[in-house]
């Protein structure tokens, strides 16, 4: 990669950002205010952008809020993530029509769009590099997480405010972009001035860079403005967990009592696995038509807090409340390193925003932690 | 193959309910041309006027349980019927009629009726599970019509059927709906709730009133304190479970903590 010096773009250099994304053929899609929330989806300018609002989050409680300053990244991560474009809650995989010539397979086409996501936060690089390793890092490479994965162009954010319920720092995954970016941007926001600190990370994002207007070099004052804005962001995490051990800790603590606990409190509901941005699972259906001539299979986003899930011949593995909380908990944070070498967890909070009753994943590790039976 | 496969006799069949469940039977325009040459629809009261003669491969079956007279035409129903299907919450759970399971049926009567005399009728309403053994439940108030479809293709292709039994959230979630709950303190019954509306009411920024019934493992209690959290005081707590599936076990269970 060629190495470009960081460069500060003008909020008219980063509108400019968005149309060069958009000539080159990209989907921009970007953080926007629907339905009192701060989501993810198609953003035509930089007044899409929810200029000004930020979020106050705790378990099971969500409220938009206004800011004091203009700024556009002024939040945390909302409701959705990035997976719902990369790996979509539901996805025709085929399907087959028969007529009196046979049976036919009909292939599903490939998406013809390629995203350019805006906003990116450092722990949700993180779980997208987690979703690489699981679709496109196995010996089986899901070939529709690829299509759309395989020419994304990424512009992450260095958080400037943490949510309440984040805990990137735990998790060493923020909150500073580090990888896994093509352009990363920081967001300086003072009496006069209001310019983004941009670093390119791939040949793509120097490429961009270079031709955006509005860009200046970066000066030492610049860089040093820019680091600190993380440097508070990481001390004031809504939510802390020890997390070198996880892997020991939770598996040496399968039968303690916290887990019958948390089963009196968990809804089941799934809310959790379908926030996560790593949570992967789906299941396979079929359908097919009334004159048995056409069929198609699709798979939609499952949990591991349904009964089908661990449905085998016979009934289902996991029948109990405990069980399933138990499942979703040590595949994130423990099993998840058998399989995948990493923490599943990324520290993004979104489960203990969006549990309808507020089960927070970092109060359940510390509780399983305080009281260890000997 | 395809043009000489044999029509299954479809019936369906109204105990006591609204025919709100029929109605999405009919309201479903597009796909009648295609299921009157899938099946031959035999005996559908709310739709034609044929006669009720024979045996039927298929019976769907609306409504609840609440005369002696229907608890006798139920078996004589299943006699006839290869497949039983209940269709709708009367069905799977006995209705909102099931409401006089928590009163006294002859007080209500005696308000009611100008000759209460002349009714006979149960003490209580129930499904049609309680009666006869049922194949298949589609729940719902009213069923949605792509499931009621998807019953009838699926059996037809001699397939199960796909209606998931997990939470309405799921639903809410797979359409990327905002929660309501979460985000706007608006109560909702979607985490107890079966899933099959598409979270109807909820992408309409309103919470799940629980039409659906209870999901697989329901879990109230938390969820009701939850409510409770949110405003709720016990009268409407109990309430909010005593509607359309005021009788299904865990709804009527959880109603019966918040009052009598
Ligand atoms: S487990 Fe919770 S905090 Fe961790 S990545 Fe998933 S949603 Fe975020
Ligand atoms: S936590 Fe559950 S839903 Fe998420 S990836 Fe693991 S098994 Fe799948
Ligand atoms: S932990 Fe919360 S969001 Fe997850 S299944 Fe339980 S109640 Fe639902
Ligand atoms: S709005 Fe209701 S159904 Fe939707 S996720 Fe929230 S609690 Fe569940």
């Amino acid at each position: 990669m060629e190495t470009a010096q960081p460069t500060v773009l003008t909020t008219e250099g980063l509108e400019g950002l968005l149309g060069a994304l958009r000539r080159r053929g990209y989907r921009v899609v970007g953080p926007t205010i629907r339905d009192q929330a701060i989501i993810y989806d198609d953003i035509a300018s930089i007044t899409d952008l929810p200029q000004g609002w930020t979020d106050t989050q705790e378990g099971g409680s969500y409220r938009l809020a206004r800011r004091e300053n203009d700024a556009l990244f002024g939040y945390a991560v909302g409701p959705h993530s990035w997976k719902k474009f990369l790996h979509p809650p539901v996805l025709r995989l085929w399907r087959a029509e028969r007529d009196a010539g046979g049976r036919r397979i009909v292939p599903e086409p490939d998406p013809d769009e390629r995203f350019a996501f805006i906003g990116v936060r450092a722990c949700d690089l993180h779980a997208i590099a987690i979703q690489d390793k699981v679709f496109l890092q196995s010996t089986q490479v899901d070939p529709h997480y690829r299509a759309r994965r395989e020419d994304a162009f990424i512009v992450a954010v260095n958080c400037a405010v943490a949510g309440g319920t984040c805990f990137c720092v735990s998790m060493n995954t923020g909150p500073k972009a580090e990888a896994g970016f093509d352009l990363a941007l920081t967001e300086m926001l003072g009496e006069e001035e209001h310019r983004f600190l941009v670093e390119a990370g791939t040949d793509a994002g120097c490429a961009i860079l270079a031709e955006l207007p509005h860009n200046s070099p970066a000066t030492t004052d610049d860089l040093c403005a820019a680091t600190a804005i993380v440097a508070r962001t990481a001390g004031s995490m809504g939510r802390e967990m020890r997390s070198d051990d996880m892997h020991e800790l939770l598996l040496r603590n399968l039968s303690h009592s916290r887990w019958d606990e948390v089963a009196k409190r968990c809804l089941t509901c799934g809310n959790c696995t379908m926030v996560c941005p790593t949570c992967f699972c789906t299941s396979v259906e079929e359908s097919s038509d009334l004159a048995g001539v056409e069929t198609s299979r699709s798979r939609r986003w499952d949990s591991c807090f349904t009964m089908d899930f661990s449905y085998i011949h016979g009934g289902s593995v996991r029948s109990t409340v405990r069980s399933r909380y138990r499942q979703w908990m040590t595949h994130k944070l423990a099993t998840w390193f058998d399989q995948f070498g990493t923490s599943g967890c990324v520290g993004c909070g979104r489960c203990i925003t969006w549990c309808p009753v507020g089960i927070d994943i970092t109060e359940e590790v510390n509780a399983i932690r305080e009281i260890e039976p000997q | 193959m395809v043009a000489a496969r044999h029509r299954p006799r479809l019936a369906v069949w109204k105990f006591a309910s609204c025919d709100g469940c029929q109605l999405s039977l009919l309201d479903c325009e597009d796909e009648l041309l295609a299921m009157a040459a899938a099946v031959e629809i035999a005996y559908f009261p709310e739709a034609t006027r044929g006669t009720i003669v024979g045996r039927y491969d298929i019976s769907l079956v609306e409504g609840s349980i609440t005369t002696p007279h229907d608890a006798q035409r139920i078996r004589d129903v299943r006699q006839r019927s290869r497949v039983l299907v209940t269709i709708g919450a009367c069905a799977t759970s006995g209705g909102i009629q099931a409401l006089r399971n928590f009163a006294d049926v002859q007080e209500y009567a005696s308000v009611v009726y100008a000759r209460p005399e002349f009714i006979n009728t149960l003490a209580s309403s129930t499904p049609i599970a309680d009666h006869v053994p049922v194949d298949f439940e589609l729940r719902g108030c009213p069923i949605n019509k792509r499931q009621a479809l998807e019953v009838i293709s699926a059996y037809l292709a001699t397939r199960q059927p796909v209606t998931p039994s997990h939470s309405v959230c799921i639903e809410c979630k797979l359409k990327g709906n905002v929660c309501v709950m979460v985000a706007h303190g608006t109560p909702c019954l979607g985490p107890v709730t079966h899933a099959g509306c598409g979270a109807l009411c909820p992408s309409y920024d309103r919470g799940c009133y629980g039409c659906y019934g209870p999901k697989e493992t329901p879990n109230a209690p938390p969820l009701s304190q939850r409510l409770a959290e949110l405003g709720m005081d016990e009268c409407t707590l109990q309430r909010v479970y005593r509607s359309f599936n005021a009788n299904a076990e865990p709804f009527r269970e959880e109603s019966e903590r918040h009052g009598p």
